[in-house]
């Protein structure tokens, strides 16, 4: 190919037009698209193609630098950063009562685990033992909110990789749960209603009905997603044996979750370093053994029929009591309080505008969110703002397999890698 | 006002309440690790396990979790700026400097968690790199050095990771206040209605 030479009319219009000089300055240097730690080939018949970030099976703003030898995909290297919103410095910035609303926008698909696991490290740092109910209500909350995130792996993996109606059946289930934690926080997403305390408020009338509803509305579906999906020979075809990846591994780069499961490790936060109430409930840990897309597709199938067991057993023993822990410090009065004392008028505004002092100390908890170990490392400093909030984003550390699991694929599972590892971008980039 | 006062004892309450550290290694692996590192100070934080290491001996501490205490993962990695920390806490003899490096370890096997902190002088923001011994922390390294300015020696391909190549600056340290960073953007410097107009109007 010979390379085109711009006339000085053409280039004058080129800086003109992009403010930049001609396309040929803005083509990436190799040297800048090598692997982390790796060197570039002097010769061969490799291409470089850029995926991303503008890239409708990219899961958001993922950008892949991929170099192929025909079909093959040789190399590949995630460049991230797109979606930075610089999150752990503004929950420095925030009170310990706003920080919640903070955290809950990281993983957006999964919005109940990070105000969980912000809350659950701010209890810790105060010592604070939340009442009962309010344990089982986040739990409950949080395993629908599993259901949901996996749906919606569900209908994205189909479509990724070709099989349409199953965006639409995923998305349809979803829903039903979305309505459902619309009911009781107000929102869709992005709820602020795991708080440091408890939760923001108590489940509303009939929530029972609501729940044990939607747990045969989603059932269904799951029955029907396995009878489309699972022994579907296409399906079969796109997804066995497509980016494997082995136990070893996955322990090495740090991967958890569906991931680190369905390569032959049953390790689960739930079972093993319980949290929550979870030692009170009957639950499998579901693990295959052969790392890969279809492993890691039948595995979050199967988490969704668990979780469900899971979301029953909490209706059947839901206990009473307060859904906030009744300590003057960071519970502000009830609304109706207010309008009777100042003092109760006070005090809320106190909580809301100064917030509650966290004397010095760290922690780090650990959840098991739907993508794997969703981490909050806490660091207090006496005043009512943390001097360090980090984040240990699973998605962020999933997604240090994509090499590896793509490395000898074709350019074509690329998709389907992406896909099954099920990376939300904003708990990437946080 | 009364009630401000009150908030002050609550605060003063729970700062005495707090749990101070304690230098007894009551777990198994910090009284090892004692053994092995004599250098090495315990801290109980909270019922967390904290191993405070030299950061001359970090790398070699990794190695030796990794290799005879079954800590087949290194979870996370990050770093924490004291600049502005009147209220911090540190066993005695560890020198306080004003990064901590922080990384949490997992043991499956033995269903147990240590976090190992390391001292980061503000003079010579460097210390080893753990991507050698456990790959996991090579994007969370690189993070830190993107948000910190920690250089890790012997970091396979150390370079910003979430900020753009180009930026100026570590964001996540305590003297770069959210506000007083001007917006770096890049790009034409003019609107795409300023092109459109006659030349000679043109900014």
């Amino acid at each position: 190919m010979t390379e085109r030479v711009h006339t000085p009319e053409e280039q004058e219009r080129l800086v003109e037009q992009t403010d930049e000089g001609t396309q040929d300055d803005l083509l990436p240097r190799t040297e800048d698209l090598v692997v982390t730690g790796a060197q570039w080939p002097d010769e061969g018949n490799t291409m470089i193609v850029n995926m991303g970030p503008q890239h409708p099976s990219t899961h958001g703003v993922l950008r892949l630098v991929l170099e192929l030898e025909g079909e093959t995909i040789l190399r590949c290297k995630p460049v991230i950063g797109y979606l930075h919103t610089g999150m752990e410095k503004t929950g420095e910035e925030l009170t310990y009562v706003q920080g919640c609303t903070n955290v809950t926008r990281m993983d957006y698909a999964s919005p109940f685990f990070n105000e969980l696991v912000y809350s659950l490290a701010v209890e810790h740092l105060l010592g604070l033992d939340v009442p009962e109910r309010a344990t089982w209500i986040r739990m409950l909350l949080c395993e629908l909110n599993r259901v949901a995130s996996h749906l919606l792996f569900l209908a994205s993996n189909g479509m990724d990789i070709g099989a349409l109606s199953m965006m639409i059946y995923g998305w349809r289930e979803r829903e039903e749960v979305l309505r459902f934690f619309e009911k009781v926080t107000g929102l869709r997403m992005n709820h602020n209603f795991i708080r440091v305390g408890g939760t923001a408020a108590d489940l509303p009338d009939g929530w029972q009905d609501d729940v044990l509803g939607l747990c045969d509305i989603v059932l269904e579906g799951v029955y029907d997603y396995d009878a489309l999906l699972t022994e579907n020979p296409i399906w079969l075809e796109r997804t066995v044996g497509v980016g494997v990846i082995t136990a070893d591994e996955a322990t090495a780069l740090g991967v958890t979750g569906p991931i680190l499961r369905s390569t032959g490790v049953a390790w689960d936060l739930r079972k093993d370093a319980p949290y929550l109430a979870y030692p009170e409930v009957e639950f499998d840990v579901i693990y295959t053994d052969n790392g890969d897309c279809f492993d890691r597709y039948r595995i979050r199938l199967n988490e969704v029929v668990e979780s469900l067991r899971i979301v029953r057993q909490c209706v059947e023993k839901m206990p009473g009591g307060d859904y906030r822990v009744q300590d003057l410090k960071v519970t502000p009065p009830p609304r109706k309080r207010i309008d009777e004392s100042m003092e109760a008028l006070i005090h809320h505004f106190k909580i809301f505008t100064e917030g509650f002092k966290v004397a010095g100390g760290e922690t780090y908890q650990a959840v098991e969110s739907p993508r794997g170990e969703l981490g909050c490392y806490l660091v207090a400093d006496g005043t009512s703002r943390p001097c360090r909030m980090h984040v240990r984003a699973p998605s962020f550390y999933n997604l240090q397999s994509l090499p590896v699991m793509m490395q000898g694929g074709l350019v074509a599972d690329s998709v389907a890698i992406i896909s099954s590892v099920d990376p939300i971008m904003g708990d990437v980039d946080r | 006002m009364a009630d401000d006062e009150r908030t002050e004892d609550a605060a003063d309450e729970a700062r005495e309440n707090a749990h101070e550290p304690s230098a007894t290694p009551d777990n198994p692996v910090v009284a090892a690790a004692i053994e092995r590192f004599p250098d090495v100070i315990a801290e109980d934080s909270a019922g967390q396990p904290v191993a405070h290491v030299p950061r001359e001996q970090w790398r070699e501490f990794a190695e030796w979790l990794r290799d005879e205490q079954q800590f087949e993962v290194c979870v996370d990695v990050c770093a924490v700026d004291h600049l502005l920390n009147r209220d911090r806490r540190l066993p005695a003899g560890v020198p306080a400097e004003r990064f901590d490096f922080v990384a949490n370890f997992l043991s499956r096997a033995n269903h147990g968690r240590l976090r190992a902190i390391a001292q980061v002088p503000a003079g010579d923001p460097t210390i080893a790199s753990l991507t050698p011994v456990y790959p996991s922390v090579d994007y969370s390294e690189r993070e830190t050095f993107d948000l910190f300015g920690i250089v890790f020696e012997g970091h396979p391909g150390l370079e910003r990771i979430l900020l753009p190549d180009d930026w100026e600056g570590h964001p996540l340290r305590k003297d770069a206040a959210a506000a007083a960073v001007p917006v770096q953007f890049k790009g034409p410097k003019t609107t795409p209605f300023q092109r459109a107009l006659p030349k000679e109007d043109q900014p």
